[in-house]
């Protein structure tokens, strides 16, 4: 008995589909009546608080706009990947089948963003990434409904390196996690560092004891180290590189991931003087930038990170697309046009997409610092790269 | 250098070997006399740390936390062994195995419950937090040396206890032969809810001891526990010596593959390829020890039954 109603079922949901399809053909898009948001981050493990400040820098937006994205009610779905590219894919699919939502945003990890693309892509669901940014998307394989309010992963590892070469240091150790983002981070510091590599060791992601990898960083005489280590997995490495005493021997260079206000919380003292970049910094002079900051600080107590920019400039691309379009959520190409022409403020400056759909912005140099209040903190020292783009634009077709 | 270099690994992989024995101490004799196979051994190191994580944090003193969260955890153990995997010694191992995966779920959803899932913070005390210069122009962290001190301290006190007290004694009679030791008056109920209570405050000292070099979080327990039974699969199960040995050996083997194997696949293979393979073959290395540790000696190197 179970097996005959979903066969009998079957035709007359096809035949609702077709009815619903010619329906929208005679009709055209109408204005939605609200915008359904799947917010997919890492909220448990070690990545967890990037995936926090993710979320909170999101929902502050929709809290500013007074639970609205573009004029129309938000309900913003939010669930745990737990890292895992399977339980994520999971997830995705729920949110983009059953929940139906006009946009996927949130996943922190590149390994876990290219387990999600596909169906999502498929779905011809807009994702709007606010953190992972691998190079597989850059490039070959950039696809129309996939848009990077973030950055391209080697970007910041870019300025690093041209930081590094800049200031004149001869012999590097790096130190990167085994998965594609950590990939992309050694290849574009390396890109613009051209000095002599004295180490180059990939650790798991789940790796948090790294003492095997500093006595090697030790022995192999690096007068500067660059490690790409996010979240607690940067916590424990500063941690022991200070509690090893290699901070006297070696200048430690991070990307913002490795040096954001999560990681001087958690580590303290200890961070004082390491330089990191971003495109995106608390101190920034602009009217986006203090209106966020000072309703994060107000809304959570504590300072954002680099994350939580992102999440918030996420939903405020979005905010500002589906007011583009007038609400018209079902018209994929007058959405995906908005979406391209990045109609916001961002709080990071001047901000463009590229033809594949990345940023072309900023970076700049940050350096950990004691400041007027005595308290530990990331100080904008200068800028690295203007209007920079990603080197893997030149591969993307992207379809029209 | 190279000298240093090898110096500093061997300190590294004591360290992590040490930390490996406290875990497989408990295990190898829960497994070896009783018979049992306690999936939920790691749920203890995972308690252990939390409690010790929370107490320090309460209290202030990273001291006080190690004393309270580890007595507290023998506390669990003993309400653990007395309510639920007292039950299951004259079961099957497959049931002792669900039993216990079970409890092991509970206890992850019960952290996260009161915790949160979300790392929690444990720093080692200030004055270890710095490093200590062992030789001039080589320094090591003074936590960790704290460790293998610790470490070295445990592994003496459960020598002595095992091969000097009449309690031991008890134990390694049960270890090699459980009835013979019963027949011959042993309070075998005792001297199991005993051994557990050992088994989860050593548990605990790890959790503790290794809850600053990584984290205290969630699920935690689940990949040490994996090791720790490599371990005592290695050392031959219910002995303690084995244990040492084992976890020594796992501790060493491990720390060397992650820099050596590289090492020498940069020289075989270049750079390029050998950060591709290099962390593959160290992460299997442990295994191809366990592989050969069993077919020269199946019963593994100190094997207790008789």
């Amino acid at each position: 008995m179970p097996f005959l109603p979903s066969r009998a079922h079957r035709p007359s949901t096809r035949a609702a589909a077709l009815g619903a399809a010619i329906a929208l053909l005679a009709g055209g898009a109408q204005a939605a009546d609200q915008v359904k948001v799947g917010l997919l981050t890492t909220l448990s493990g070690p990545g967890s608080g990037l995936g926090i400040d993710i979320r909170d820098g999101f929902q502050l937006a929709v809290k500013q706009g007074a639970g609205k994205l573009g004029g129309l009610p938000a309900e913003v779905t939010v669930a745990d990947d737990q890292q895992s590219p399977d339980a994520a894919k999971q997830t995705a699919d729920r949110l983009v089948k059953r929940e139906r939502v006009d946009f996927m945003t949130g996943i922190v990890f590149s390994n876990v963003m290219l387990a999600v693309g596909q169906p999502v892509f498929q779905s011809r669901t807009f994702y709007i990434s606010a953190n992972a940014g691998p190079s597989q998307y850059a490039g070959a394989q950039c696809n129309p409904y996939f848009f990077s309010a973030s950055y391209q992963n080697d970007n910041m590892h870019e300025a690093v390196g041209k930081t590094v070469q800049d200031r004149g240091f001869k012999k590097v150790a790096l130190l990167a996690p085994n998965y594609p983002a950590g990939k992309d981070a050694l290849a574009g510091f390396k890109r613009y560092y051209k000095g002599e590599v004295v180490m180059e060791a990939y650790t798991p992601l789940s790796q948090l004891d790294y003492g095997a990898e500093l006595s090697k960083i030790r022995a192999s005489g690096a007068d500067a180290v660059f490690v790409f280590l996010p979240g607690g997995l940067g916590v424990n490495f500063v941690k022991q590189f200070t509690g090893a005493g290699l901070g006297k021997e070696m200048k430690l260079f991070a990307p913002g991931f490795s040096a954001d206000e999560d990681v001087i919380r958690a580590v303290g003292d200890a961070m004082v003087g390491i330089f990191n970049s971003s495109q995106w910094a608390h101190d920034m002079d602009n009217a986006a930038n203090k209106r966020f900051v000072a309703d994060f600080q107000k809304e959570y107590g504590r300072l954002p990170t680099l994350y939580a920019a992102q999440g918030y400039d996420a939903a405020r691309l979005i905010d500002g697309a589906v007011r583009r379009v007038g609400g018209k959520l079902e018209d994929k190409a007058a959405l995906r046009k908005a979406l391209e022409a990045a109609p916001f403020e961002s709080v990071r400056g001047p901000f463009r997409f590229n033809t594949n759909h990345y940023p072309v912005q900023d970076y700049y140099l940050r350096e950990v610092v004691k400041d007027g209040q005595g308290r530990i903190t990331n100080k904008t020292v200068g800028r690295v790269f203007e209007a920079h783009a990603d080197a893997y634009a030149g591969e993307c077709r992207m379809p029209s | 250098m190279t000298g240093l270099l090898l110096l500093e690994q061997s300190l590294n992989g004591l360290q992590f070997g040490l930390m490996l024995f406290l875990l497989a101490a408990g295990l190898t004799l829960v497994f070896g006399i009783m018979d049992m196979i306690n999936l939920a051994h790691g749920s203890l190191y995972m308690v252990g740390a939390y409690l010790i994580a929370a107490i320090a944090t309460a209290s202030g003193s990273f001291w006080i936390g190690l004393a309270g969260g580890t007595l507290a955890t023998a506390a669990i153990g003993v309400l653990l062994e007395v309510s639920v995997l007292r039950r299951l010694y004259r079961r099957d191992h497959l049931s002792q195995v669900l039993g216990t995966f079970a409890i092991l779920l509970m206890a992850n959803e019960a952290v996260r419950m009161v915790w949160g899932s979300q790392p929690v913070a444990l720093n080692p005390p200030p004055a270890l937090a710095g490093p200590v210069e062992l030789l001039p122009g080589f320094s090591y962290p003074a936590y960790r040396l704290f460790i293998i001190g610790v470490g070295l301290a445990v592994a003496l006190l459960l020598y002595v206890l095992v091969t000097r007290t009449r309690i031991g004694m008890q134990v390694r009679a049960g270890a090699s032969n459980r009835e013979m030791a019963m027949a011959m008056g042993t309070n075998v109920r005792r001297l199991f809810t005993g051994i557990f209570a050992l088994g989860a405050a050593l548990c605990a000292i790890a959790g503790g001891m290794l809850g600053p070099l990584l984290a205290v979080q969630v699920g935690m327990g689940e990949s040490i526990l994996i090791l720790a039974f490599v371990v005592i699969v290695i050392g031959g199960i219910g002995s303690i010596r084995g244990a040492l040995v084992g976890a020594l050996l796992v501790g060493l083997v491990d720390t060397a593959g992650r820099t050596l194997v590289p090492l020498l696949a940069e020289r075989l293979l270049g750079p390029a390829a050998a950060a591709g393979a290099g962390p593959a073959v160290a992460s299997i290395l442990i295994y191809v020890l366990m592989a050969a540790v069993l077919f020269w000696k199946p019963r593994g190197l100190f094997p207790s039954h008789g």
